[in-house]
């Protein structure tokens, strides 16, 4: 019994293996095209100026079953006071058709630099962060979200 | 979309003087990301809330600039230190012009 189904089996395996390999060729490929996109954006917004780690605290979940609804926290640390506070944040992904995410713009009013909404993502990606201290200083974050069913197309 | 959407926006009550306070919003909105295909093949043209603002007695709180990856139905929380008694008026700006309106009377204690 075991043996006729032994080489389709084998067979059946190995072209899982050679289609895994070949998604782990294409794959990170795909998700990184926009990669580029995000930089043109970040150049565009910030010159090239130089962007420091920490400060910002990217909430995202590192599994997303629904691409469509996914929830995203942005917090910078900050004593939002009249002298030093946040000014902005911007948020990309890298695997979206579009790079831009939103963009929060804070006051020292607001008391804390923090706020929520829900994204979009099309397939498994980077998620960036940048945040604009009222010195000019940047600041950015950067974390992956896996993506179960992406929130595109339909 | 045809009914006019309806913010619904959520304040703590009893704030005292020094609070930093969370609002929660959200509004119905089908956010067409300009990215679909319709069943006749044809894009379907983008239609999205692209900006949220929220002003106490008329200085700016918190502004949110919203891109198509935004999901429909969007939600948007933001924090706010009221000082004073005053109007917190949020605004929902739509890419067809239409703005959509909600007002919160604040008593700080």
């Amino acid at each position: 019994m075991a043996g006729p189904h032994a080489p389709r089996t084998r067979r059946a395996v190995l072209r899982l293996a050679a289609l895994a390999a070949a998604a782990a060729v294409i794959g990170p490929d795909l998700a990184r095209a926009d990669a580029k996109a995000v930089e043109a954006e970040l150049k565009k917004l910030f010159d090239g100026k130089t962007m420091a780690e920490g400060r910002v605290k990217l909430d995202v979940p590192q599994i997303a079953e629904n691409g469509l609804v996914v929830p995203i926290t942005v917090e910078v640390e900050s004593p939002m006071t009249e002298q030093d506070y946040v000014k902005a944040v911007h948020v990309f992904a890298d695997g979206n058709p579009l790079p831009g995410v939103l963009s929060f713009k804070f006051s020292p009013a607001a008391g804390r630099a923090s706020a929520s909404t829900r994204m979009r993502l099309a397939q498994t990606q980077n998620i960036i962060a940048v945040a604009e201290m009222s010195n000019g200083a940047l600041f950015t974050a950067k974390a992956e979200v896996k993506v179960t069913i992406g929130g595109c197309g339909g | 979309m045809s009914t006019r959407p309806t913010p619904r926006v959520r304040v703590p009550g009893n704030i005292k003087a020094g609070d930093i306070v969370e609002v929660k919003t959200l509004i119905a909105h089908e956010m067409e990301s300009g990215q679909r295909r319709g069943s006749d093949g044809k894009p379907v043209p983008r239609r999205i809330i692209n900006r949220f603002t929220a002003t106490f007695n008329g200085k700016p709180v918190f502004e949110a600039e919203w891109h198509p990856a935004i999901s429909a139905n969007p939600y948007q929380s933001f924090f706010f230190k009221p000082t004073e008694n005053g109007e917190l008026k949020m605004v929902w700006k739509d890419d067809d012009g239409a703005e959509y309106t909600a007002t919160n009377r604040i008593t700080v204690s």
